[in-house]
């Protein structure tokens, strides 16, 4: 019987871990590293020990440290969560050897799976659907070009030991197969100490569906339904939904059947993931098998109702799984999705920094269910150590189009301040329509925002009119002692007149009615200046706001949606006076190259007094083990370099000044 | 009877039309609003009262005898800020380019006489090509009782200047003896002598902007205390910093009824102060989490960033704030930030605001020009203010408070009320490093001694417990809860009374 679990992971994972293991009355144990110090799931463990420095290569990957303190601990498993050390063979072989138990599957299934290329031929013997591919890692660039050739351009480039799209490269062309394959092999160096890369065929307009399965020691098996993964950033999931709006019961049972089979071939014993690329015309491809709890597990347990950390700990215990394939229904739907530290605006860059403020939605309806995993709270610290994520909101309602309401809804209610963060941009997708028809695809993002997701993308008029709601109500409520019967809420050069019908506003309500083009709106809302989050009813309509920042009497920062706005409101004899203010002045940013966030400099790649073209590599910057390369956007002369290699850099500074 | 209304209607008509519309039209051509519009931004609606609005300049020199304007150059009055008697004053550059005049000072004089008399703010808008030549020497005479009462209502009432276009010459000299002076971007100036004057006698080419625009004078000389977008933008921030202050020197900063406020703990606050002792972190944070709905007036903003000033409510009671700001040269003292901080504490102590100081100071700053530019004396003026202040003086250490640099900072020693430490003080004569050095200088070795006894003092002494223990810091808090201590604090001294010993005035290091 497992009584003491020592979790070998940090963050979300970890306080996700504890929360079952508590619920089971297991007893749990956490190690953390010094950046981890004061993080959440070092406080919610029953128990916690220090193994070392930020570095996951210094901490959370240590093998021995963490064994030691399994050892001082007492602890009688292991719950590696994902990442680290969850998919590693020495890992598992060691405790063996302590007769600590691993709650994951036996080594031999992680070998097998976790090596792309042993997993492509075990798929491939066992008459799996798998992509046209070369099963060998290609080192020289020649064969790598025979290998394309043979397949068909465009052909993907993909690390070994890789995932979460690191080391990944789509190759159109056969001139660009050669750069990129040393890039695929150095990151692939940097990010897994392994540079071995595989070719195989790039599947266009693909969709990314995968089964989740369950098996226990003594040969009994189950799959709880697909999650779709398609919409990625990076090669890295956004957001995820179960069961996939493309999944009929055939393509569903054909995948899960070849799924299992996969699985009872190497004896698989606990939850995992069998990954499929899905073409528009329903064919389905192997992909790869994760041997571990996947990031989205959460829409599979509020869509099946199963606790896929217990069963794991319960098939380690060595226990028999309860649960018969009749047992499992797919009831409802959910979406989860990924709030990131990151700047939509510039590439999903990731940000780091201190969380000024870490508001979580609130539950609303009974009949509805908001879920989030995160391991941050308000003074936490998102450091440039791990993965940058602050939290997974996962929701589950009736149907589809009731969960994304839902999703948007909780979305409006997050408030995030102190670092960049992507809950607009998850908004903006949400709304939108392809996504809403689930007419979707890996390329989502690229082809939605073919030139990058822009601010205030989703303006329209319908949301302005909640703005002018809004800021109206700000203004009473700010100006208490107002009488005037006209307002005028100014964005930037338009003016809109506000009538106010009836206004009462006591300390708890704010009542409320206006009107805006002949348009009667009655607000109701018992928001305090204070608070970062307005809910009011607008014709009896629940809206969400957020209040970013209330400059003074008459000028707010307010997003609604997916959009920000600064609006003005005043008396329409000062709103009439707006015409004659100055455009005001910017700073010319156009003769500099700026660093897009905080990182260290890897390379430079001009000289001064160098000429460039558009588009030429001026700057490789490294954060997060990304290469992330600043090229530049015109032809232009290179003035001055104010940094140099290994230097590290903080965001927005001037890293070169352009004639 | 209906023949003098029609009069009456017309003089007022003719006066707010000020220099006529070619004028006002050029006005607003510049990006800036006139005179009356100004006001009417400024003040609630309806609620000017004008004075003075037909008085007229009474020169016939240089032939102006005839272009006389109802109310001459300047608009003057009484009026609300939410509520709040302020009185004002709005030099019309329509006419005669704004310039002063006798009758122009006589109007300026007459409502600041009327603010002192009952309490009440005045807001000086300027917008002023300077003295009216024609008059020679009684314009400046009119510049010379400005200055005269501005000195006067010092301390009294508090005055606000606005600079919304030229202000140069003597003129600057009336703005700079009110307590605030606010500028508009792009638009507006001060300086004694113009570019042209420089140009010819120093062979400096400069701009105007360059010489004494909004950026100049809230960077460099901290002449002005804010510069904002526009005229209207200025205007606003101008509503908020009244709404802030108290009318005069005899009211107190009372709590004011405000909505539900919480004081729960604010457990973010307890991982502000990075382990890293070396490591900065922002002040701000601490600031805008401790008053009401995060709303900080910041003054002089871009100045001397090292050190944070401003006002905030707490539980609805305005309060000023002084701050080390860690992320600006370590936050620590030189002379731009002691007097700047100095400055902001007197206005307080005139007001009778409760000063909350937030610590985080590693010493005064070393350096050849520091010193050769007269750190002592300038750095005797902050704790030469905080001596003197007899307000409420609540104080917080968050991190360092090291040497002389702990003293100044509103320590017990300076008569302060309440002394709070953050567990994660180090309140200490010196940083480790440094005391190690001089205390064990001949037993020092190696590298290795020295970080052993390093290691020694900073856990003997770079905690707040040394200092408490003499009762030097009345308690030692958690982070979390700083602001309902802060807000307990302010309650219990709201009658706080301390005299000083009778004296005509003080004699402050200037």
């Amino acid at each position: 019987m497992i009584k003491k679990i020592l979790i070998a992971n940090r963050g979300e994972i970890a306080c996700r871990i504890i929360k079952t293991a508590n619920k089971m009355g297991i007893k749990t144990v956490a190690v953390y590293s010094e950046a981890d110090k004061y993080s959440d799931f070092v406080n919610m463990a029953d128990e916690s020990y220090y193994i070392g420095p930020s570095a996951p290569n210094e901490s959370y990957l240590v093998i021995k440290k963490i064994i030691e303190i399994a050892k001082k601990s007492k602890s009688d498993a292991i719950h590696p969560g994902y990442g680290f050390l969850s998919e590693n063979y020495n890992f598992v072989k060691a405790l063996e050897k302590e007769k600590i138990k691993f709650i994951g599957p036996n080594k031999n299934a992680i070998t097998k799976m976790g090596d792309k290329i042993e997993s492509k031929n075990l798929a491939l013997k066992l008459n799996l659907n798998v992509i046209p591919g070369h099963t060998e890692a290609v080192k020289d660039p020649k064969k790598a070009i025979k290998i394309a050739e043979k397949i068909g351009f465009p052909v993907l480039l993909k690390a070994s030991a890789g995932g979460g799209g690191k080391g990944m490269r789509i190759v159109n062309k056969r001139q660009e197969l050669e750069l990129n394959l040393k890039a695929a092999q150095s990151e692939a160096l940097n990010s897994f100490g392994d540079d071995r890369v595989f070719i195989e065929k790039y599947i266009t307009n693909p969709r990314h569906i995968e089964i989740q399965i369950l098996c226990d020691k003594h040969g009994n098996q189950v799959h709880l339904g697909e999650r779709e993964c398609s919409i990625q950033r990076r090669y890295q999931k956004v957001i995820e939904e179960c069961p996939s709006s493309f999944v009929d019961e055939k393509l569903r049972d054909a995948m899960a059947e070849q799924a299992l089979r996969l699985a009872k071939e190497v004896k698989y014993d606990s939850a995992g993931t069998v990954e499929f690329v899905v073409d528009d015309k329903k064919n389905f491809y192997f992909l790869e098998m994760n041997t571990r709890l996947q990031v989205e597990h959460p829409v599979t347990e509020l869509v099946t109702d199963v606790d896929l950390v217990e069963q794991m700990i319960n098939c380690a215990d060595g226990k028999k799984l309860r649960l018969s394939q009749q047992d499992i229904k797919l009831n409802g739907w959910s979406i989860e999705s990924r709030i990131y530290a990151e700047d939509p605006l510039k590439e999903f860059l990731p940000s780091i920094g201190r969380l000024i403020e870490h508001q979580e939605p609130k539950i609303f309806n009974k009949d509805e269910i908001i879920r989030n995993d995160t391991g941050v709270s308000s003074g936490s610290d998102i450091s440039i150590y791990y993965d940058p994520m602050i939290s997974k909101l996962a929701v589950h309602a009736a149907n589809r189009d009731k969960a994304l309401d839902l999703m948007i809804r909780a979305l409006e209610q997050y408030y995030i301040e102190g670092v960049d963060h992507n809950v607009a941009f998850l908004i903006s997708t949400l709304k939108n329509r392809d996504f809403r028809r689930g007419d979707i695809s890996t390329n989502f993002i690229k082809s939605n925002y073919p030139k990058g997701y822009a601010f205030n993308y989703g303006l329209n008029s319908s949301i302005l009119i909640k703005f002018i709601n809004i800021a109206s109500l700000i203004f009473l409520k700010c100006n208490q002692g107002n009488k005037t019967k006209v307002l005028s809420v100014i964005n930037g050069s338009d003016i809109y007149k506000i009538e106010v019908i009836e206004c009462v506003s006591s300390k708890q309500n704010t009542n409320l009615i206006i009107k805006n083009k002949n348009k009667e709106y009655s607000l109701t809302s018992n928001w305090t200046i204070n608070e970062k989050v307005m809910q009011l009813s607008v014709n009896d309509q629940i809206e969400f706001a957020k209040i970013d920042k209330i400059h003074n009497f008459n000028k707010y920062s307010i997003t609604v949606e997916d959009c920000s706005l600064d609006l003005i409101v005043s008396s329409p004899d000062t709103a009439k006076l707006f015409d004659y203010m100055p455009e005001p002045k910017y700073e010319d940013l156009s003769k500099m190259l700026i660093s897009p966030m905080p990182g260290l400099i890897k390379d430079i790649s001009v000289k001064q007094g160098q000429k460039i073209k558009k588009g030429e590599q001026i700057v490789i910057i490294e954060a997060m083990k990304m290469e992330n390369i600043l090229k530049s956007e015109k032809d232009c002369l290179i003035k001055e370099i104010l940094v140099k290699e290994g230097d590290s850099v903080s965001a927005d500074e001037i890293l070169i000044n352009f004639e | 009877m209906s023949n003098i209304i029609e009069q009456l209607e017309k003089k007022r008509k003719e006066a707010r039309e000020g220099g006529g519309k070619k004028r006002v039209d050029a006005q607003h051509a510049r990006g800036k609003l006139t005179a009356r519009e100004r006001i009417d931004t400024l003040l609630d609606e309806n609620s000017f009262e004008e004075y003075d609005m037909y008085v007229e300049h009474r020169t016939n020199d240089f032939g102006i005898g005839k272009k006389k304007y109802a109310g001459d150059s300047v608009v003057t009055g009484s009026g609300k800020i939410n509520g709040k008697l302020v009185y004002v004053f709005s030099q019309d550059f329509t006419v005669f380019g704004g310039s002063l005049s006798e009758a122009h000072a006589e109007k300026i004089c007459k409502i600041m006489d009327m603010a002192l008399k009952v309490g009440a703010p005045v807001i000086g808008i300027n917008d002023s090509g300077g003295a009216r030549i024609q008059e020679g020497v009684a314009s400046l005479a009119g510049y010379g009782d400005v200055f005269q009462k501005n000195v006067l209502a010092s301390g009294v009432i508090p005055q606000i200047s606005v600079i919304m276009g030229p202000c140069a010459g003597g003129a600057v000299y009336s703005p700079a003896m009110t307590d605030f002076i606010f500028m508009v971007k792009d638009t507006s100036f001060m300086f004694v002598t113009g570019p042209d004057v420089v140009k010819t006698v120093t062979q400096e080419n400069v701009t105007q902007e360059e010489l004494g625009g909004a950026k100049t004078h809230t960077s460099k000389s901290s002449v002005a205390d804010g510069a904002f977008a526009n005229d209207i933008e200025t205007l606003f921030e101008v509503k908020k910093l009244i709404d802030l202050l108290p009318s005069n020197n005899r009211e107190k900063s009372l709590k004011k009824k405000t909505e539900y406020q919480n004081l729960n703990p604010d457990y973010s606050l307890d991982t502000l102060v990075p382990d890293n002792p070396n490591k900065p972190y922002d002040m701000l944070e601490l600031i805008t989490k401790v008053i009401d709905n995060r709303d900080f007036f910041q003054v002089q903003e871009n100045f001397a960033k090292n050190m944070i000033v401003g006002f905030g409510r707490v539980e609805g009671r305005t309060v000023g704030f002084v701050a080390n700001q860690p992320l600006v040269l370590a936050g620590c003292l030189d002379i731009d930030a002691s007097k700047k901080a100095a400055r902001f504490v007197r206005f307080c102590d005139c007001f009778n605001i409760p000063l909350v100081t937030f610590v985080d100071v590693p010493g005064f700053l070393p350096g050849v020009s520091q010193e050769h530019n007269g750190i002592i004396k300038n750095g005797a003026k902050l704790l030469y203010a905080y001596a003197e202040a007899t307000v409420p003086k609540i104080t917080i250490i968050t991190r360092k408070a090291y040497g002389g640099a702990y003293v100044v900072m509103a320590s017990k020693h300076l008569r302060g009320d309440i002394n709070y430490a953050w567990p994660t003080a180090e309140i200490a004569v010196m940083g480790a490093k440094g005391a190690v050095e001089i205390l064990y200088r001949n037993q020092i070795k190696n590298e290795k001694d020295a970080e052993t006894k390093t290691d020694e003092y900073t856990k003997q002494f770079a905690n707040p417990f040394i200092a408490s223990s003499r009762g030097f810091i009345d308690d030692v808090i958690k982070p979390q809860n700083t602001r309902r201590r802060i807000a307990t604090a302010l309650d219990n001294l709201e009658n706080k009374e301390l005299s000083s010993p009778y004296k005509k005035h003080d004699n402050i290091p200037l």
